[in-house]
Formats: C-alpha cells, sequence, structure tokens
C-alpha cells in the first residue's frame, strides 16, 4: 500500500523516468546480445553459400566432398596426385594442396613466435626493470599494429630477398618466408598472453621460493613457467588461431603455388589465400564458388574451436589463480 | 660436526658460481627475444621509412595514380580509407560502446553456477523468479561474452565471405528488389557501406575491450551516489559512468579504426576497387584503399621495379597512419590504467 502511495506522490515525471531506463535497459540488452548474433549469422551465411555442395545436385556434381578429399589423380609423387584446379576442364578440388601449405606455413610461424613469445614475456615479467617494461609492451603493441598486408608486403619485397641471400633457396617464395613474417604477427598473441599469465601468478608463489633459497632464474623457470603453463598453453592455442587464419601475408608472400608438397622450400597456397586469390574471379553460384564459402566455413570452426578452448583454458587458470590471492 | 660442514660449505660455493653463470646465460637468452623483437619492429619501420620517405611528397598525397598505377600518387586511395573508417566507427562505436555498457553495468555479477545455485536453494520461498531471471541473465551475459571473445578470432577473410554472403547477396539484393527497377543493381554490389559494415564487425570486440575496462575505472560509489540520489540507472549511466570513461571509449575507438584502416582481406570483395579514376561520392559506390594499393602494387605490378617507389611510399603512408592512430590510443590507454591503479 505505502509503496503503491509514494509512488503517486511522485508523479508522471518519475514514471516517465523510469520508463525511459527500463526502455534502454532492453536496448543494451539488445546490444549485447547481437554480439551472439553476430557469430551465428557468420557461420549461417558463410556456411549458406556453400550448402549447395549439399542440396544443389548440379553443383554437387562439380564440388562435393568426395572430391576434396578423397579424389586422387595417378602420378607418381604427391604433387600429381592431389590437386587443386577448379578451373580446369575437369576440375580438381583436392583440399590437400591447401591443407599443406596452411600447416607448413602455421608450422614454421609458431616455432619462431612461440619460444620467443614466451621467452621475452618470461624476461618482461620477471627480470625486466619496470622501465623496460614500459618500453617492451607499446613496442609489442606497435608490431601487433602493424597491418598484415604491410608484413606480407615486407616478406615479399625484402625478407624473400635476404632469405634467399643467406640459405640459396630455389624459390624466393616458400614456407620459410611466408611462416616467419607470419611469425612476426604471432608474436605479439604469444607475448601477450603469456605475460598476462605470468603477471597473474601470485606473488606469494615467488615469495615461497625465494624464500626456501631458489635464485630468481630458479623461480622464474620451476616455479612461475609452470604456473602458468595453462596461460602459455592457451597462447599458443590462439596463435594457431591465428595462423590458420591469417590472409594477406600468405597470399603475398607464400608464392601463391597449390601443390601438395611437404617441403618447407617449396612455394605454396594457404586455405585462407585461396579464397582471396580466387573468389573474385569465380562464377556466382557455381561449384568452385560454393567450394571457396566451404573452405571459409571450415576455417571458421577450426579458429572457432581453437579460441574456445583457448579461452576455457585462460578462464580456468584465472579462477584458480583468484583462489590464492 | 665441523667435518660434516667443511665439505658442504664447499660444494656450494662452486654450485654457486656455477649458477651464478647459468642465471647470467639463462636471462641473457631471455632478454635477447626482446632484442629480437626489437629488432624486427626497427628493420621494418627502418626499411619502410628509408625507402618511402622519398617518394612521399604533396603531389604524392594529392594526385590520382597514373599511366597504369606507375606514376602519380594515392590520393583516391587515401579518401577512399579515410571515408571507409569514418563509415566503420560510425557503425562499430555507439554497437561496441553499447555492448560494452550491457556486459559491464546490466548483468549480474555472479556466473551462471552461482546464480543456479543461489536459485535452487530458494524452493518455497517468494520473489523466486526474479532469482531464475537473474540467472537466466547470467547465462546470456556469458554466452556474450564468449561470443565477443570468438568474434575476435574470426578469420580477416571469414569476414570478407561473410561482408559478401549476408550484406550483399543478402541485405543488398533485397533492397534492390524492394527499391530498384527489374535488373537495376545498386546496392547489391561491392560498396563502402557494405565495406565499412563488415569492417565495424571486425572492430567490435576492440571497442568492446576497451570501453569495458574504461567502465571498470569508475568506482562503484559514485553509481551507488548517483542511484541514491534518485536518479534511474539510465540516467547514472549517462550522466556518470559515460562520461567517467570517455578517455576510455576514445581509446577503443582509435585502435578499433587503427585495426581497421590496415586490414585488407574482409574488403577485398565488399567494395575495394583496383583503381577507379573518380572519388566515391556515395556509400553506395565502389572506393580504392590503402592497403589494397598496397595488395595490388606489390602483387600484380606489370613492372615492379617501376612502381617500387610508389609501393613504398602507400606503405609508408599507411604505416603512418596506423602508427600514428595507434599510438594515439596506447599513449590514452596508458593514462586510463594507470587511473585504474
Amino acid at each position: 500500500m505505502l509503496r503503491t502511495a509514494s509512488r503517486i506522490d511522485l508523479g508522471r515525471g518519475e514514471r516517465i523516468r523510469t520508463a525511459q531506463s527500463a526502455f534502454m535497459t532492453v536496448l543494451f540488452t539488445a546490444a549485447g546480445l547481437s554480439a551472439i548474433a553476430v557469430i551465428f549469422l557468420i557461420f549461417i551465411f558463410t556456411f549458406k553459400e556453400a550448402a549447395s555442395i549439399f542440396t544443389d545436385p548440379e553443383v554437387g556434381k562439380e564440388a562435393n566432398l568426395h572430391r576434396f578429399f578423397v579424389d586422387r589423380q595417378d602420378g607418381p609423387t604427391l604433387v600429381d596426385q592431389f590437386i587443386w584446379q577448379p578451373t580446369s576442364d575437369v576440375p580438381k578440388m583436392s583440399f590437400y594442396p591447401l591443407l599443406a601449405g596452411t600447416l607448413k606455413s602455421a608450422v614454421v610461424g609458431l616455432l619462431f613466435a612461440c619460444p620467443i613469445g614466451v621467452a621475452a614475456a618470461l624476461f618482461t615479467s620477471e627480470f625486466a626493470s619496470r622501465r623496460v617494461r614500459e618500453i617492451v609492451k607499446p613496442v609489442i603493441e606497435l608490431l601487433a599494429g602493424i597491418p598484415s598486408v604491410v608484413l606480407g608486403f615486407f616478406a615479399l619485397i625484402v625478407l624473400a630477398t635476404w632469405l634467399q641471400h643467406l640459405f640459396g633457396f630455389t624459390y624466393r617464395l616458400n614456407a620459410y618466408n611466408a611462416g616467419l613474417a607470419l611469425g612476426f604477427a604471432l608474436v605479439p598473441i604469444v607475448f601477450t598472453i603469456s605475460e598476462d599469465g605470468l603477471s597473474a601468478v601470485p606473488r606469494s608463489y615467488r615469495e615461497a621460493s625465494l624464500a626456501v633459497g631458489a635464485t630468481r632464474v630458479q623461480t622464474a623457470f620451476k616455479v612461475i613457467l609452470p604456473a602458468a603453463t595453462p596461460a602459455i598453453f592457451a597462447s599458443f592455442v590462439l596463435a594457431f588461431g591465428r595462423a590458420i587464419g591469417e590472409t594477406m601475408i600468405l597470399l603475398m608472400a607464400g608464392g601463391n603455388a597449390a601443390i601438395t608438397s611437404l617441403s618447407l622450400e617449396d612455394p605454396l597456397r594457404t586455405l585462407s589465400a585461396t579464397i582471396a586469390a580466387e573468389l573474385g574471379e569465380v562464377v556466382f553460384g557455381s561449384g568452385h564458388y560454393a567450394a571457396l564459402f566451404f573452405i571459409g566455413t571450415l576455417l571458421f570452426v577450426i579458429t572457432f574451436i581453437s579460441n574456445t578452448i583457448g579461452q576455457l583454458i585462460i578462464a580456468r587458470m584465472q579462477r584458480r589463480m583468484q583462489g590464492h590471492g | 660436526m665441523s667435518a660434516f660442514v667443511e665439505p658442504r660449505k664447499r660444494i656450494s660455493s662452486t654450485f654457486r658460481t656455477n649458477r651464478r653463470v647459468v642465471d647470467g646465460v639463462s636471462v641473457g637468452l631471455l632478454g635477447l627475444s626482446v632484442v629480437v623483437i626489437l629488432a624486427i619492429l626497427l628493420v621494418i619501420l627502418g626499411d619502410v621509412v628509408f625507402h618511402g620517405i622519398s617518394t612521399v611528397s604533396w603531389e604524392f598525397i594529392t594526385q590520382a595514380p597514373r599511366e597504369g598505377l606507375t606514376a602519380g600518387g594515392i590520393y583516391p586511395a587515401i579518401v577512399g580509407t579515410a571515408a571507409l573508417v569514418i563509415l566503420m566507427s560510425v557503425a562499430a562505436v555507439p554497437l561496441g560502446v553499447a555492448t560494452a555498457v550491457y556486459l559491464h553495468e546490466y548483468t549480474p555479477a555472479e556466473g551462471p553456477r552461482l546464480a543456479l545455485a543461489r536459485y535452487k536453494v530458494s524452493k518455497g520461498r517468494p520473489g523466486r523468479i526474479k532469482l531464475l531471471l537473474r540467472f537466466l541473465s547470467a547465462v546470456l551475459a556469458t554466452s556474450a561474452r564468449s561470443a565477443v571473445a570468438n568474434l575476435a578470432g574470426v578469420p580477416s577473410i571469414v569476414f570478407g565471405l561473410f561482408g559478401l554472403g549476408f550484406f550483399i547477396q543478402f541485405i543488398g539484393r533485397g533492397i534492390d528488389r524492394a527499391t530498384q527497377a527489374p535488373g537495376e543493381v545498386v546496392w547489391n554490389q561491392g560498396s563502402l557501406i557494405w565495406a565499412a559494415l563488415t569492417l565495424a564487425l571486425l572492430t567490435l570486440p576492440t571497442v568492446i575491450v576497451a570501453t569495458e575496462e574504461a567502465l571498470r575505472t569508475v568506482p562503484p560509489e559514485q553509481r551507488e551516489a548517483s542511484l541514491a540520489l534518485g536518479a534511474t540507472q539510465w540516467e547514472t549511466i549517462r550522466r556518470v559512468v559515460l562520461p567517467a570513461s570517455l578517455p576510455g571509449i576514445l581509446t577503443g575507438g582509435i585502435l578499433g579504426i587503427s585495426r581497421g584502416a590496415g586490414e585488407v582481406a574482409p574488403i577485398l570483395f565488399t567494395g575495394a576497387a583496383y583503381y577507379l579514376p573518380y572519388l566515391p561520392q556515395k556509400i553506395t559506390d565502389q572506393f580504392m584503399h590503402l592497403g589494397y594499393h598496397v595488395y595490388i602494387l606489390s602483387t600484380q605490378s606489370p613492372d615492379v621495379e617501376a612502381t617500387k617507389p610508389l609501393l613504398y611510399g602507400t606503405v609508408f603512408v599507411l604505416l603512418a597512419l596506423t602508427f600514428i592512430l595507434n599510438l594515439a590510443g596506447v599513449l590514452l590507454r596508458s593514462r586510463t590504467r594507470s587511473k585504474l591503479r
């Protein structure tokens, strides 16, 4: 009774203000939910253009899972057996050359970025003075801020020549060159997430280790690093996701040759670069068009899974570390 | 007793010198990795500045390309990039800020598990429905949070596919069907607006994360004081929370713009043009773009050596643009962060 009375006392003005606030609540909630909607829309609309592989017999004849993953031509080597030639008279659409390119460049990139990123993170969080830390972090952010087209340009014009002079590669553009440039883009990811994890290790761990006589280096390697292992692993997983999806660097620095080769000295073409290189000239609604969107769906699913795993690991570690203040 | 202590001491002293060497080398190696990262950045910047700066002149940034992109400037690409980025931020900043406000101001503090447990133990008590709503709201908040994190990891080329499949083939075609004569194509093709919207989705996580960080710097007491004075939640957000977190929101906008300005993969099929003799006039026009121009000049040029100066000049302008924005964002943010401490 009392509550109703006081409401009436305050009159229409307050009712309007309350209604306005409630309306804004709905609006903000809608904005929050839009993020969920966007993720779903991205999946639905990428897959929708690829779905004709399964629903349209005409398209399905040209592009199908059998052709992507099973078909094999006659020939002595892998290069002759698994071929990506979607526009030839008899379209060949084996994913294996593209998968080989993606995995080769990702492995080189990760082998470069993971050790360097973690080492730099450990140095920054355990040994660097405050001043050094305040230089290193913005430097890493600037590196992260270099557009991937610029990294691709640098690898194509400059790095490839240097590497060829140094190691005498037959092909200027190869997996080393593309992978290294990709690694430049992965270092900030590995560094940032590892560094976050290392700094989140509770002080008490450090103090306990130093108190029993361990040196700072022993503490860093035997206490802090193991305690932050989940975060470091998560940083690798997230970097892997980026490596699989990165496009411009590999499109420009990979040599654009879709060949099924396991050699790091051969030029390559990744899944992502294939979309970028071919979608512009593809016949709308054709099997080739659907195949490119299918590759996109595949990339989305792979990165979605690796991102989710990475996020889960980070969230779990945060919960555990909070327990130890 | 002394016989026991003596040898131990000796071992420990040699051990200690060894230890010191090992420690020194380890720290040295760790420090080396930082030096390597620094060197990468300096070499890239140095190379671009060294080769690029001589190309950049007033003519270069105010003239259109000539003679099949082997001469002239990059004026249309600069204008196109600017138009794209402005349109993009008009879409991304309000939505990103609103999402961050939702995530920080309107979601329950506890996670879904705790909220569910509270609901379960409340059996038979009045007001139980509120606890159920709170649980649902916690579930939504967690999903929205992980959606934002996942959005940040979607490959940029997939954004490009989505832009083509959703904006151009779905929305664009729909608008054309409804408003244009049959056969007329206005919206069902790559254009500024579709590229900008695609990029806006890509930069959304950047804006959200920065804004949320800024909202965290506003002390809860200020909100409580405002509510205690009788302000509604919306009034509190509009008059107290948002003004206090404005620098952080600005940071998010700037970092988002800097990221969006350099991305090429999403605009490959949503509106970037190889060469246009005119500047974009409407949002349904195609446009030239600095990043795309770099890609074109370095991979499709008929005469690589002749284009090289132009290429370096374009990279220089693009890097300068993204770096200035980035630096401004990072500096602004470190100011916000020091306020948080």
